[in-house]
């Protein structure tokens, strides 16, 4: 029972959530508010149920399998990626290098001078 | 005994989801082992192998990826509940998410301009047409915004669905390099970055590699950057003098 008391919280949230993207007409999937409804009814709870946890952790356990259906979706834009391949290939690996350091860098910095680190 | 063709065999094989779910899990299990076996390293990810197998193995046996999906969709579907459960680190890491949080939205809001205003620069520079670009520049959001986002700015919303994916892949490529240059070992930074620029496949990421902390602040950067990407890059593309 767990399980499925587990997977139900979490289906109606994203239930919840999708109703507020479509019905706000936003560009944001309703998965995404579907987590800060759970997270506001998590706060106001106090604590996270052994079910949801249970089942929570499962699916965020194999979260990196979830993502290969949608990845194989890849081989459909080959023509499209193919004719501008050299532009996109550098600008993706050069930005996403960039992106990562001046994130990573910008954090560390703040985190550090607030000397919060644990 | 009767038994069946082989040709009338694979039609039937062919046509029911079974066959893409089975392979999708068998090659994403044998991409683990190849990944552990090759020392865990980041260029072969094992979500990244598991795609590229799989690709090839549709290319051989001539399926399409309609086909491919309606298999798959099985474990696609399982995404939305996963990303509503990163609440539930994210809950639990509260109290540090709180202390962070002007740091957390800086951070936010550098990587993001970072991000689009790098896209958009190279991409000119090198000479991209101009619905590549629009199309490359929503690229580090998790791909249903960028879909909506490409859609809204003038790009073309499979492309930008694609090239997130790539971003995705390299992303977790660059990310231990990127770390370990700027001496960044604090799992909190590490996730967060990941989740920010490399979305959902970087919380992954985080999750598997570096633990539930790097996860945790990992789905939060997924969720804030797609949030302020989606308000922000119609004006950052405007300012490049792209689209309207």
């Amino acid at each position: 029972m767990p399980l499925i008391i587990g997977m139900s919280v979490l289906l109606i949230c994203q239930f919840l959530g999708e109703l507020v993207a479509r019905g706000l007409m936003l560009p944001v999937p309703g998965p995404v508010f579907g987590m800060v409804i759970l997270l506001v009814g998590l706060m106001v709870r106090g604590k996270v149920p052994d079910s949801l946890r249970m089942t929570g952790e499962g699916l965020l356990r194999y979260l990196t399998l979830l993502f290969v259906p949608a990845g194989v979706g890849l081989m459909v834009h080959f023509r499209l990626i193919g004719q501008d391949l050299w532009p996109i290939l550098i600008t993706l690996v050069l930005s996403t290098a960039v992106t990562l350091g001046v994130t990573a860098w910008v954090l560390d910095r703040m985190n550090r001078r607030r000397g919060s680190r644990p | 005994m009767n038994v069946a063709e082989l040709d009338q065999l694979w039609v039937y094989l062919s046509g029911s989801p079974l066959l893409s779910l089975l392979a999708t899990l068998v090659v994403f299990a044998l991409a683990v082992r190849i990944n552990s076996a090759m020392g865990g390293t980041p260029l072969l990810h094992p979500v990244t192998l598991s795609i590229a197998i799989l690709i090839g193995l549709l290319m051989l046996v001539d399926m399409d990826y309609a086909t491919y999906f309606e298999g798959a969709q099985f474990i696609h579907f399982l995404l939305g509940p996963a990303t509503v459960a990163l609440a539930i680190p994210l809950y639990d890491h509260r109290e540090r998410v709180r202390r962070l949080l002007v740091p957390l939205l800086i951070a936010c809001m550098t990587g993001i301009v970072t991000a689009v205003a790098s896209t958009l620069g190279l991409a000119m520079a090198l000479g991209a047409r101009t619905e590549t670009v629009l199309s490359l520049a929503p690229r580090s959001v998790t791909s249903p915004i960028a879909m909506g986002i490409a859609e809204q700015i003038g790009g073309i919303p499979s492309l930008a669905a694609g090239l997130v994916l790539l971003t995705g892949s390299i992303g977790c490529a660059l990310s231990p390099w990127v770390f370990r240059l700027l001496r960044v070992t604090d799992p909190a930074v590490q996730g967060f970055t990941l989740g920010l620029a490399a979305h959902g496949f970087g919380t992954a990421q985080a999750f598997a590699r570096i633990g539930v902390v790097a996860g945790a602040f990992s789905g939060l950067a997924m969720g804030l950057a797609g949030l302020l990407t989606a308000f922000l890059l119609p004006l950052l593309t405007r300012l490049f003098g792209l689209g309207g």
